[in-house]
C-alpha cells in the first residue's frame, strides 16, 4: 500500500515537473516571438520619425506621455486640461488604475533615465533603450498578471489529461492577436484581461467575493471591460437567487456588493474628495463625442455602412440610442439564460456572447476591442476547438489593416500561421469534429425544413474555405494596389469578412448556450 | 488525445522552428549580411574567372568554389526580389526586400539541416520499453539540434549559412551511422568544397574510412588485419573525393588561378585570435601574458616603454605581439592542433568502435582545432556542439560534457549580438535552451548528469553574465577598460571548453582501457 502511494506520488511529481517545464517553455516561446515582434515595430517607428510625421506616435507615445504626466503632476491635475497637461495631446482617458500603473512605471523610468519622463521636454522621446524599457514593462505586467491566470485556468478549470491541459495552455498563450497588439502595436491589454481572467478563475473555483474584486480591478484598469460586466453580474445574481434571496443568498449578495464598492472606492480614492474630479474622470473615460465607429471596424455598423450610410441619416443621439437598443437586445438572451441557470459553462458562453454582442452592436467600437471577445472565446478552447480556433484566426485577421499600418506584416504572418498549425495539431481540432462534439444537434431542429445533411462535414469545409479566403485577402491587401476610386477596398473587404465570421460565431455560441449542456458521459468520451 | 504518438512530432518541431526563425527577419544583422550580399553580386554579375580576383568590397570571396556556385544559384532567385542587390558597387545595400530575401534564403536552405536531423534521429538507439514521446531519445535529439541556440543566433540573427552546411555534415554522419560509407564520403567532400573550415574534422573521416571501410576485417584481438585491404573500396572513395574536388576546383586550375583561390581561402595575415577572443587555449595564453606583463611592470622587472602596445582586443583583425611570453606563429598552432588530435586518431585506428567511435573522434578533432587553431572564430564551437548532441542522448557521460560545452560555447557567442533590442531575445533563448537541455537530458538518463564541480562552474556563468551585462556598464571601469567584459567572458568560457575537451579525452582513453580489459578477460 505504502509502496503504491509512493509510486503514485512519484508519477504525479514527474508529471508536474514535466508540465512546469512545458509551461516555462511555452511562456518563453511566446515571448520570444513577442519580443521579436517589436523589432519590426522599432524599425517602423524609426521610419515614421524619419519621414517627418507630426509627433503623434500612437499608443506607444500615449503610454509614455501618461508616465510623464502622472509622474510630474499632482493627482488632481491628471484628468484636467491645465497649462502643464494638454489633454489634446494624448490626454489620459483610461480609469485610475491605468494611471497608477503609468505612475509606477514612471518611477522606474526616472531611476534609469530621467530624460524619459521629463515634463514637456520628453515628448516623442525615442531611443532603443527606452523601447526596451517600455517593452519590458509590458512583459513584466504579463508575467505578473495575465500568464499566471492563464496557467491556473488551464490547470484547474479544463478537463482532460495533463498533456491536453498543457496543449490548451500553449494555444491560449500563443493567441496572436493579444501578442501583436500588446507588443507590436503597444498597449497593456494583458493587464485588464488578466484581471478579468482572475475574476473568472475565482468564480470558477467558487470564491465569489474575490472574483468580483478582481473584476472590479479590471474595470478600473480599462473601461472596455464593461463588455464582460453583464455576465459577471448575472452569474453572481443568479447564484444568489438560487441560494435564496431571503436567506443565505442575501448575505452573499451583500458581501459581493460591499466588495465591489470597497474596491471601487479604493481605486478612486484620490478623486473622491471633490465631485467635480470624479465627474471629469468619468467624462474622460466615456467620450461620446467620437461617433458611431472609427476607421474600419468589423462590426455591424461599419459593415452596414457599405450599404446604408447610417452616420449621415440619423442624428448622433439617435445613433446612440439605436446602438444601445441593439446591444441590449443582443445581450438579453444569453444574460437571461445565465440568470436562470448560473453554472460555469453557461457563464463562459455568456461572457463570449455578451462581449461579441457589445463588439458587434455597441457605440464607438475600436477594432482592438475584439480582443475582449477573444478572451472568453479562448476559455472554450478545450470544449469547442474548431470553432474557437476559427474565430481566433478571424479576430487576428480583422486587425490586419492595423498591423499593416504598424509594419507588423511578418510577425502577423508568422504568428497566425504558427497558431493555426499548432492549435489544430495539438488540440486535434479536425479530428474532434463529429456533430456531437461540435454541438450541432440543435441545428437539425432549427433546419427541419432542409434535407438531412452531414453538418459536421460542412462545418469543416466552411473552415477550410474561410481560412483560404482570409489568407487570400491578406495576400491581396499586401500585394495588390486597390483601384483609384476605391482606395479602401481591401480594409472594407477585410472588415466585412471578419464581421461575417463574428456574426456567425455569435449566433453559433448563442445556439450552443440554449441547447442541452454537454453530458458528463460525452465529455469523458472526448477526453 | 493531443499530440499523437505516431511520429507526427517531427514536422511539428520543424515547422515551429522555421516559424521562430521567420520572427528574426527584422532583427539585427552583422557585416556577414553584407559579405553574403557582396558574394551574390560577384557571382551574379562577373564571369567565373573574376570571382576570386574581385576586390571592390573589403569582403572578398573567401569560401571554396562550390559555395560560390551556391551563391550563384541563389542570385537567380534574388533577381526576383531586388535587382539592385546584385550590383557589385552597391556596397552596404540593405533594402527591405534584400533583407527579406537573404533571411528567407537561410531559412529555406535550412531544409537540408532539418532533413539531416531527421536522418540522425532515425539512427539513435531507442531505449527499451514504451516511453512518453517527450522523453524519447530521438525527440530530445531533434529538439537539441533543431532548436540549437548557437545556430539560431549565428544564422538567423548574426547571419550565415551554417545550418545548410551543418546539414551536410550531419547527413554524412548519419550515412556513416547507417553504414552507407560512400554516400557519407560524397556528402563530406561536397561539404569540404562548400566551406573549408570542415578540414578540421577531415582527419577523422580519413582515418575512419581507411580503417573501417577499406580494411574489411579485423583480427581477433581487434587490431587491423592487413590482408583484408580492399583496393576497390579505396579506389571508389578516391574517385568520389577527387571528382568532387575536380568539379569544384577544376575550372580554376584550368584557368591557372589555383594559387589565387588558395590565398583567398587561407588568409594567414590575420591574427592569432579574432577581434573577440574565442574561448580557447590562446585566450588563456593571452591573459597569462597580460598578467605577467602587468606583474613585471609592478615588480620593476620590465620597462613599460619596451612593451609593445597592448591592443589585443582592440576590435580590429590584426597581428600583435605578446609582451612576455613567446609569440605564437601559425605553424606552432598547426603543430599544437595536430598534436592535440593525434591521440584520438591513433585510438580510432587501433581500436575502432564503429561509427560511434568515429563520431567521438570527429568531435575531438573539431574541439582540438578549436582549442589550438589559428584565428579561430567563436562560432566554430558549433562544429563540436552539434555532433556531440548525438552522443549526448546515448550516454550519460557525454551528456555531462555536452551540457558544459554547449552552455559555455553558446554563452561565448553572446558578444556577437550586442544591440539592446536583441538582448532579451538572446537571454530568453539561452535560458530556454539551457532549461530544456538540462531537464531533458536528466530525464533521459534518469538521474543527474553533472558532477558537483561542473554545476558550480555553470552557476558561476550566471554570475559572470550578470556582472558583465548589468554591473559593469554602471561601474566606473566602463570608460577605462571597455573590453574587460569580453575578456572575462572568453577566459571564463575557455576554462569550460578546455575542461570538456579533457573530459572527452579521458572518456575515450577509459573506454580504451575497459575495452582492452574485456578483451583480455
Amino acid at each position: 500500500m505504502l509502496l503504491c502511494m509512493n509510486e503514485c506520488l512519484l508519477r504525479v511529481g514527474c508529471c508536474c515537473c514535466c508540465c512546469c517545464c512545458c509551461c516555462v517553455l511555452v511562456v518563453l516561446l511566446s515571448f520570444t516571438g513577442a519580443l521579436v515582434c517589436h523589432n519590426s515595430d522599432l524599425q517602423l517607428n524609426d521610419f515614421c520619425a524619419g519621414a517627418g510625421k507630426p509627433p503623434m506616435f500612437g499608443d506607444y507615445e500615449a503610454q509614455r506621455h501618461w508616465q510623464e504626466v502622472t509622474y510630474n503632476l499632482p493627482v488632481q491635475e491628471w484628468y484636467f486640461n491645465t497649462t502643464d497637461n494638454d489633454l489634446n495631446y494624448w490626454g489620459l482617458d483610461y480609469p485610475p488604475l491605468t494611471a497608477y500603473h503609468s505612475w509606477v512605471c514612471a518611477y522606474i523610468a526616472k531611476m534609469i533615465n530621467p530624460e524619459w519622463v521629463e515634463l514637456h521636454k520628453s515628448r516623442a522621446y525615442e531611443s532603443p533603450a527606452h523601447k526596451l524599457f517600455m517593452r519590458a514593462t509590458v512583459l513584466v505586467a504579463d508575467l505578473l498578471i495575465y500568464i499566471p491566470a492563464v496557467v491556473l485556468y488551464c490547470f484547474y478549470l479544463t478537463d482532460g489529461s495533463s498533456r491536453k491541459k498543457v496543449s490548451t495552455l500553449f494555444c491560449f498563450l500563443l493567441y496572436p492577436g493579444l501578442i501583436l497588439i500588446d507588443y507590436g502595436h503597444f498597449q497593456y491589454n494583458a493587464v485588464s484581461q488578466g484581471f478579468a481572467l482572475w475574476g473568472i478563475l475565482a468564480l470558477g473555483l467558487g470564491w465569489d467575493a474575490l472574483g468580483s474584486m478582481a473584476f472590479s480591478l479590471a474595470l478600473n484598469y480599462k473601461q472596455m471591460e464593461l463588455y464582460h460586466a453583464l455576465p459577471f453580474f448575472c452569474y453572481l445574481l443568479g447564484k444568489c437567487v438560487k441560494t435564496g434571496l431571503t436567506g443565505r443568498g442575501f448575505f452573499m449578495l451583500l458581501r459581493i456588493a460591499v466588495t465591489v464598492l470597497v474596491s471601487f472606492a479604493l481605486c478612486w480614492l484620490p478623486f473622491l474628495s471633490d465631485p467635480s474630479q470624479a465627474l471629469q474622470v468619468v467624462r474622460r473615460i466615456f467620450p461620446v463625442a467620437r461617433g458611431l465607429f472609427e476607421d474600419k471596424v468589423a462590426n455591424t455598423w461599419c459593415s452596414l455602412n457599405v450599404l446604408i450610410k447610417i452616420r449621415f441619416i440619423l442624428s448622433r443621439d439617435s445613433q446612440l440610442y439605436l446602438s444601445l437598443v441593439c446591444t441590449l437586445l443582443a445581450v438579453l438572451p444569453s444574460s437571461i439564460k445565465l440568470l436562470t441557470k448560473p453554472d460555469f459553462w453557461q457563464f463562459k458562453l455568456a461572457l463570449a456572447n455578451s462581449s461579441l454582442a457589445f463588439f458587434l452592436f455597441s457605440y464607438q467600437v475600436h477594432e482592438k476591442s475584439i480582443l475582449l471577445a477573444a478572451l472568453p472565446v479562448c476559455l472554450l478552447l478545450n470544449d469547442l476547438p474548431l470553432v474557437v480556433i476559427w474565430f481566433l484566426q478571424a479576430s487576428t485577421f480583422s486587425m490586419l489593416p492595423l498591423f499593416l499600418k504598424d509594419g507588423l506584416l511578418v510577425p502577423y504572418v508568422v504568428t497566425s500561421a504558427g497558431f493555426l498549425f499548432f492549435s489544430v495539431y495539438l488540440l486535434s481540432a479536425l479530428e474532434r469534429c463529429t456533430e456531437d462534439e461540435l454541438r450541432l444537434g440543435a441545428y437539425h431542429k432549427l433546419l427541419f425544413f432542409l434535407p438531412k445533411m452531414d453538418l459536421a462535414c460542412m462545418m469543416r469545409w466552411k473552415f477550410y474555405v474561410s481560412i483560404a479566403a482570409m489568407a487570400g485577402l491578406s495576400v491581396a491587401s499586401v500585394a495588390l494596389v486597390p483601384p483609384p476610386h476605391l482606395p479602401d477596398l481591401f480594409p472594407v473587404l477585410v472588415s466585412v469578412t471578419a464581421f461575417l465570421h463574428f456574426l456567425g460565431t455569435f449566433i453559433y455560441l448563442n445556439i450552443v448556450q440554449f441547447s442541452r449542456p454537454p453530458t458528463r458521459k460525452s465529455q469523458k468520451k472526448i477526453n | 488525445m493531443a499530440a499523437p504518438d505516431t511520429g507526427g512530432w517531427f514536422p511539428a518541431l520543424a515547422v515551429g522552428v522555421s516559424l521562430l526563425k521567420c520572427l528574426f527577419i527584422n532583427a539585427y544583422h552583422s557585416t556577414d549580411f553584407e559579405v553574403h550580399r557582396n558574394w551574390l553580386a560577384i557571382t551574379h554579375s562577373l564571369p567565373v574567372s573574376r570571382w576570386y580576383y574581385e576586390n571592390t568590397s573589403a569582403w572578398t570571396l573567401d569560401y571554396p568554389p562550390l559555395f560560390a556556385w551556391f551563391e550563384f544559384g541563389l542570385s537567380h532567385v534574388a533577381r526576383q526580389f531586388d535587382r539592385n542587390m546584385l550590383l557589385v558597387e552597391n556596397l552596404n545595400y540593405a533594402s527591405a526586400s534584400t533583407v527579406l530575401f537573404q533571411r528567407l534564403s537561410v531559412i529555406a536552405t535550412d531544409v537540408v539541416f532539418i532533413f539531416a536531423v531527421r536522418e540522425c534521429c532515425r539512427c539513435v538507439q531507442e531505449q527499451k520499453g514504451s516511453r512518453d514521446v517527450l522523453s524519447r531519445p530521438s525527440f530530445v535529439l531533434a529538439s537539441l539540434l533543431l532548436y540549437n541556440l548557437g545556430l539560431l543566433i549565428v544564422d538567423h540573427i548574426h547571419f550565415q549559412y551554417n545550418g545548410f552546411l551543418f546539414g551536410f555534415l550531419l547527413l554524412s554522419v548519419a550515412k556513416h551511422l547507417q553504414s552507407q560509407h560512400l554516400q557519407g564520403a560524397l556528402l563530406f567532400s561536397i561539404l569540404l568544397n562548400l566551406k573549408h573550415i570542415y578540414l578540421y574534422v577531415a582527419p577523422a573521416y580519413g582515418i575512419y574510412l581507411l580503417r573501417s571501410y577499406c580494411f574489411t576485417q579485423d583480427n581477433r584481438d581487434g587490431s587491423v588485419r592487413w590482408t583484408s585491404f580492399s583496393p576497390l573500396r579505396l579506389l571508389a572513395l578516391g574517385t568520389i573525393v577527387v571528382s568532387v574536388c575536380a568539379l569544384s576546383f577544376g575550372p580554376f586550375i584550368v584557368m591557372g588561378q589555383l594559387s589565387q583561390v588558395l590565398s583567398r581561402l587561407f588568409p594567414f595575415q590575420r591574427g592569432l585570435c579574432h577581434a573577440y577572443w574565442a574561448p580557447n587555449v590562446w585566450a588563456l595564453y593571452n591573459v597569462l601574458d597580460k598578467i605577467l606583463a602587468v606583474l613585471g611592470v609592478r615588480l620593476k622587472l620590465l620597462e613599460e616603454e619596451e612593451l609593445p602596445l597592448a591592443s589585443m582586443t582592440g576590435g580590429l583583425v590584426q597581428e600583435f605581439q605578446h609582451s612576455v611570453l613567446p609569440s605564437v606563429s601559425p605553424s606552432v598552432t598547426l603543430v599544437c592542433s595536430l598534436l592535440s588530435i593525434l591521440p584520438s586518431l591513433v585510438s580510432l585506428w587501433l581500436c575502432p568502435r564503429g561509427a560511434r567511435g568515429f563520431l567521438r573522434c570527429l568531435v575531438l578533432c573539431s574541439l582540438g582545432s578549436f582549442m589550438f587553431g589559428w584565428h579561430v572564430h567563436e562560432k566554430a564551437v558549433l562544429l563540436a556542439v552539434l555532433p556531440l548532441s548525438l552522443l549526448a542522448v546515448e550516454s550519460r557521460e557525454d551528456a555531462g560534457v555536452f551540457l558544459v560545452l554547449s552552455t559555455t560555447g553558446h554563452y561565448s557567442l553572446f558578444p556577437l549580438i550586442f544591440t539592446p533590442a536583441e538582448l532579451p531575445i538572446k537571454v530568453v533563448l539561452m535560458v530556454m535552451f539551457s532549461i530544456y537541455s538540462f531537464t531533458a537530458l536528466r530525464k533521459l538518463h534518469s538521474g543527474p548528469v553533472l558532477r558537483p564541480l561542473e554545476t558550480v562552474y555553470l552557476l558561476g556563468l550566471f554570475a559572470v553574465a550578470f556582472v558583465c551585462e548589468v554591473v559593469f556598464p554602471l561601474s566606473p571601469w566602463q570608460r577605462e577598460l571597455p573590453f574587460l567584459p569580453l575578456l572575462v567572458t572568453s577566459v571564463y568560457c575557455s576554462v569550460g571548453v578546455c575542461y570538456s575537451f579533457l573530459r572527452l579525452y579521458t572518456g575515450l582513453l577509459r573506454h580504451e582501457d575497459s575495452g582492452e580489459k574485456s578483451k583480455l578477460q
